[in-house]
């Protein structure tokens, strides 16, 4: 009897403690949970609203329907931005995937000492301001007196006029990106340098040479790091702003009209609240449905060890 | 057998050590067009030494602008967001790394979708509320944020959190401290590595942020460094001597910071990377 009522007072103080403990983490996440109300749900909430009205700021909004969503069909520079977001996005995503991985893999067969200072070097360029950045490389990419144009020169080739020619103003910008590649490698390389040694001995074992112990021992493990990188880059990408904003301003002729830099005009400079909002709303579901095909894909293609296969 | 490896290593070697070259050589140019007079900026072939170098340029650049000024605002900014990050990262990562509450993996799963979110769905109702708060043209929007917990940093340390043994809170619970105890002086100075690489991540994502002030602050007087890059070079586009050397210096910061710690970026950003 007595024994029966010290077991439920133990149950019941341990539930209190529970109770206080779940109580702590909610304190304690509280700050978290107001911003999460307050700065993301339900401005994704009010994103959506907004979609379907017509609203300038100045006077109150005015329901529109599905409206917003029906222009679209016919507004040129909606398909135009699209189309280079996507353009942008095959040729960056692949270059920095196989780019970051080649450097990663080159870096991995000199000892850590050795390559200190490469790595170092590799990386630096992703620090730097996108600002910063893209002033410099429009100083080089200056069609008669830029590094690149005057050193083709010398050698007797006319360089193209890079960002100033609607042909080659988006490849410009792409060719400026991939100087953040060093990024990628270094988390590839990380990826690298944490595969057991055994994994390769053991192939080396089994006759395996440089190929055949790449594609059967490097390639799986670090999978789950290029799944990573892969998802992060495509999201990234869609999201592409600064560097047209500052060098091109989406011309010429529109050819670097990045999709965010459309949105941006038409909010913040038209200030057609409404429409910006539904224009952000199909980058969001574009975005949502490219993740989750590639994150379909991931279930054929990534590696996870201790998993049965 | 032994010769080859040897020559193969030092192949890689110079291939790696070339790539670097061409890593570098922004840099470079940016630091000799800086100190360029003008008449031989436009030169063709150009040359690499300037002669004389003209220190003048970092005078003059700076001075057309108010870049002191943007600097001081970029720094406000930058330390509040830093400061913000510190407080609450930390207190939100201990946690959902150490306490059991009903609903807390299903908040964390939350959150780490929150990081996937693209901005500009947020980007136009943000504007939006700040507006109606009248806080347009104030550091309000680029600072409150921060005070509420990045998920991002959250995430990051709370896998730091959980790498620490238990042993500590425990024997510190025995002697009576609460959770906010627990967590200034037992958890923190052990998280001192990934405290470093919250500050120095912050301080370069801040430092560098373009959209966020760009879109909140309009007055001049109350540009940040990009801001103030940007509107440098919209105006003054063909000097590109004076647009070097204001890019060299509104950049020097973070670059100081990432040589005395990039210890600390590299391991951040691959133990974000890797992992996942």
């Amino acid at each position: 009897m007595s024994n029966a009522r010290a077991v439920g007072g133990r149950r019941h103080s341990r539930n209190r403690l529970a109770r206080r403990e779940a109580l702590t983490f909610y304190l304690l996440i509280s700050p978290w949970l107001v911003g999460l109300l307050l700065f993301v749900l339900g401005p994704i909430v009010a994103s959506l609203g907004f979609s379907f009205t017509r609203w300038d700021m100045l006077t109150p909004p005015v329901p529109a329907g599905l409206r917003n969503y029906v222009r679209m069909v016919d507004d040129r520079l909606f398909w135009q931005s699209l189309s280079v977001t996507v353009r942008y996005t095959l040729m960056y995503v692949p270059s920095e995937l196989v780019g970051g991985l080649l450097l990663a893999l080159l870096m991995n067969q000199v000892s850590a000492k050795g390559i200190r200072a490469i790595r170092t070097i590799y990386f630096m360029p992703s620090v730097l301001s996108g600002v910063a950045f893209v002033v410099v490389w429009m100083w080089l990419f200056h069609p008669e007196a830029g590094l690149i144009n005057a050193t083709l020169a010398r050698v007797g080739i006319s360089g193209p006029r890079w960002l100033v020619d609607p042909n080659t103003a988006l490849t410009a910008l792409w060719i400026m990106s991939l100087w953040g590649l060093g990024r990628t490698a270094v988390i590839y390389l990380a990826g690298l340098r944490g595969i057991p040694k055994e994994l390769y001995e053991a192939a080396a074992m089994d006759g395996a040479g440089t190929w055949h112990s790449f594609r059967s021992v490097t390639l799986p493990m670090l999978t789950p790091a290029i799944f990573f990188n892969l998802v992060l880059s495509i999201i990234s990408t869609f999201q592409s702003f600064t560097s047209a904003f500052v060098a091109t301003n989406g011309g010429p002729l529109d050819s670097t009209l990045f999709y965010v830099l459309y949105l941006y005009r038409k909010a913040f400079q038209e200030f057609q609240m409404g429409y910006a909002s539904a224009l952000a709303w199909v980058l969001f579901l574009i975005i949502l449905v490219l993740t989750l095909l590639v994150v379909r894909s991931g279930q054929w293609w990534v590696y996870y060890e201790g998993e049965e296969r | 057998m032994q010769g080859g490896s040897r020559v193969r290593r030092w192949l890689i070697l110079a291939l790696l050590w070339g790539v670097a070259l061409l890593f570098l050589i922004p840099f470079l140019w940016m630091l000799s067009s800086s100190l360029k007079p003008n008449y031989q900026i436009f030169e063709v072939p150009p040359r690499w030494i300037p002669n004389p170098p003209r220190w003048e340029n970092y005078v003059e650049a700076l001075t057309i602008l108010p870049f002191p000024l943007y600097i001081r605002n970029t720094a406000i900014i930058t330390l509040l967001t830093i400061a913000g990050h510190l407080l609450s990262c930390t207190v939100i990562a201990y946690a959902f790394a150490r306490l059991r509450a009903p609903g807390r993996d299903f908040l964390f799963v939350v959150m780490l979708a929150t990081m996937m979110l693209p901005y500009p769905v947020t980007m136009v109702p943000l504007y939006v509320l700040f507006n109606r708060l009248g806080w347009i043209n104030t550091f309000l929007p680029l600072v409150v944020p921060a005070y509420l917990g990045i998920p991002f940093y959250i995430f990051l340390m709370r896998q730091f959190f959980l790498t620490i043994p238990r042993d500590f809170e425990d024997a510190a619970r025995i002697d009576g401290a609460n959770t906010l105890q627990i967590i200034g002086r037992i958890m923190l100075p052990m998280a001192m590595p990934a405290l470093a690489t919250v500050t120095i991540f912050t301080f370069q994502a801040t430092w560098n942020d373009f959209l966020a002030p760009l879109i909140y602050l309009q007055r001049p007087e109350l540009y940040t460094v990009t801001l103030g890059l940007q509107f440098f070079r919209s105006t003054y586009t063909t000097n590109w001597a004076y647009l070097m050397a204001a890019s060299l210096v509104t950049t020097l910061p973070v670059i100081v910071v990432f040589f005395a710690a990039q210890r600390y970026f590299i391991e951040g950003i691959t133990l974000t990377g890797v992992k996942g």
